[in-house]
């Protein structure tokens, strides 16, 4: 099979652009018209539609998420609460809400590398890494995370000892999985906000490690 | 439905393609498509579901060369005819330039997206239901192939996996996306071994963990 001509679900974007032209103005008159008889018709509002995007493009991200985590490594009692009941412990935070009803916590360590996919569709936790990424609700990602989950790390540069377990969760019901990556050695003393900042969006969907930027381990010399 | 939505373990679908610096939408029409499905389910007149097996019930040579929103969009399509908000002439008739009458008043309005959005809906059931597995159990996925809408994927039919955690009580997709009926049940985490999935080529260590309903699981024996 040709990469080069797979635009389905398991293409990613910027890459059909090129072949895909024409087919994807057809498709933007095609929501035009939906949104024009929609609004005609009184069954949306545009103005409300601004909203929802403006809220996905710009307020909710894994900057979320970011925060989740650096409370939990710096905070025994906040780590206590996440493993309890994820989604009160999040909501301390106002993450709360469409596609992150229900949360769980996985948290990485030694032993345990916990990676989360959806097989079925795109379930992703919204309300703390917002939208998920086109590689994430692709053919790919969503086949080959739960055969061969090794190999996907690999193509995200991250290798894992044997002995370490991989778990891949598949996200085939209303829980919604948010991975605690390990928090890196050389961060003893660092504050919340600059440990956030370390916390990348594929630590958290397991796709990632942490690590010190090399600015950090300069300073840190 | 054993459908091209339900890939877990497929192989030919090539390389996972993280994009540096992802937009969260690649052009505007994707926004609006997300938009229009959030703001057009105000009218609760389908639920997550329903939503769900509108998208994947298509044929799968349709479901794999459309990208992401294509099948968002052919997805909302569907379930506003399907469930009486517009009929299709009227789709037609907007295609080719057409306009509509204003016959309602929009659900959601603005200044108030960001308040329901945060509220959310959670498919958890306020019901005390009894357990049909805990923690620890044997239990093997029922194998069996419905047309409709399941969250079984294919790939754990059949196969022994191992009770890890009882998330508390859901509703049933199967017939919640026929027509609401809520068959509330409890869901768990269950563990399989990746050579139980896999076969003598996996890793001895991996597993994958599914959330499965009680009504997809029978005791191991």
């Amino acid at each position: 099979m040709s990469s080069d001509h797979n635009h389905g679900a398991g293409h990613d974007a910027g890459h059909s652009h090129e072949h895909e032209g024409s087919a994807l103005d057809a498709t933007e008159l095609r929501v035009r018209a939906l949104e024009s008889l929609l609004t005609e018709k009184g069954l949306v509002d545009p103005a409300a539609l601004d909203e929802i995007v403006d809220i996905y493009e710009n307020r909710i991200g894994p900057r979320n998420g970011a925060r989740i985590v650096a409370r939990a490594w710096t905070d025994p009692a906040y780590l206590g609460r996440l493993r309890a009941d994820a989604s009160a412990a999040i909501a301390e935070f106002g993450f709360t809400g469409r596609q992150g009803e229900d949360m769980v916590a996985l948290e990485n360590t030694p032993e345990i590398h916990n990676m989360v996919v959806c097989t079925l569709c795109s379930c992703y936790p919204w309300p703390v890494l917002g939208l998920p990424p086109v590689w994430y609700k692709s053919a790919p990602y969503r086949s080959r995370a739960v055969i061969e989950p090794r190999a996907v790390l690999a193509e995200f540069g991250v290798a894992l000892p044997d002995d370490t377990e991989i778990r891949v969760w598949d996200s085939t019901a209303e829980l919604r999985y948010l991975v605690l990556p390990m928090r890196p050695a050389g961060t003893e003393g660092w504050s919340e906000d600059a440990l956030a900042a370390i916390v990348t969006r594929d630590s958290m969907i397991g796709t990632g490690l942490v690590t010190l930027p090399e600015t950090a381990r300069e300073a840190g010399r | 439905m054993n459908g091209a939505q339900d890939m877990g373990g497929m192989q030919g679908m090539g390389p996972v393609r993280p994009e540096a610096d992802e937009p969260v939408f690649h052009a505007r029409w994707e926004s609006r498509v997300l938009a229009m499905f959030l703001a057009a389910g105000a009218w609760r007149r389908w639920n997550i579901d329903m939503g769900r097996f509108a998208r994947e019930n298509v044929p799968a040579v349709d479901y794999l060369s459309r990208s992401y929103y294509q099948i968002w969009l052919h997805g909302l399509e569907t379930l506003l005819v399907e469930r009486g908000l517009v009929a299709r002439a009227e789709i037609d008739a907007a295609n080719a330039g057409g306009h509509a009458e204003r016959s309602a008043d929009p659900p959601l309005v603005p200044g108030a997206v960001a308040g329901v959005l945060a509220r959310g809906g959670s498919a958890r059931v306020a019901a005390t239901i009894a357990p049909k597995f805990a923690a620890g159990d044997a239990v093997r996925t029922v194998n069996r192939h419905p047309r409709g809408h399941t969250r079984a994927p294919r790939y754990v039919r059949g196969r022994a996996g191992t009770i890890v955690r009882d998330h508390g009580v859901f509703v049933f997709p199967d017939t919640h996306a026929v027509d609401g009926t809520q068959k509330p049940q409890h869901v768990y985490a269950v563990r399989f071994a990746a050579r139980e999935l896999w076969g003598a080529d996996a890793s001895p260590r991996d597993s994958v963990m599914v959330d499965l309903w009680d009504d997809y699981l029978e005791p191991a024996s």
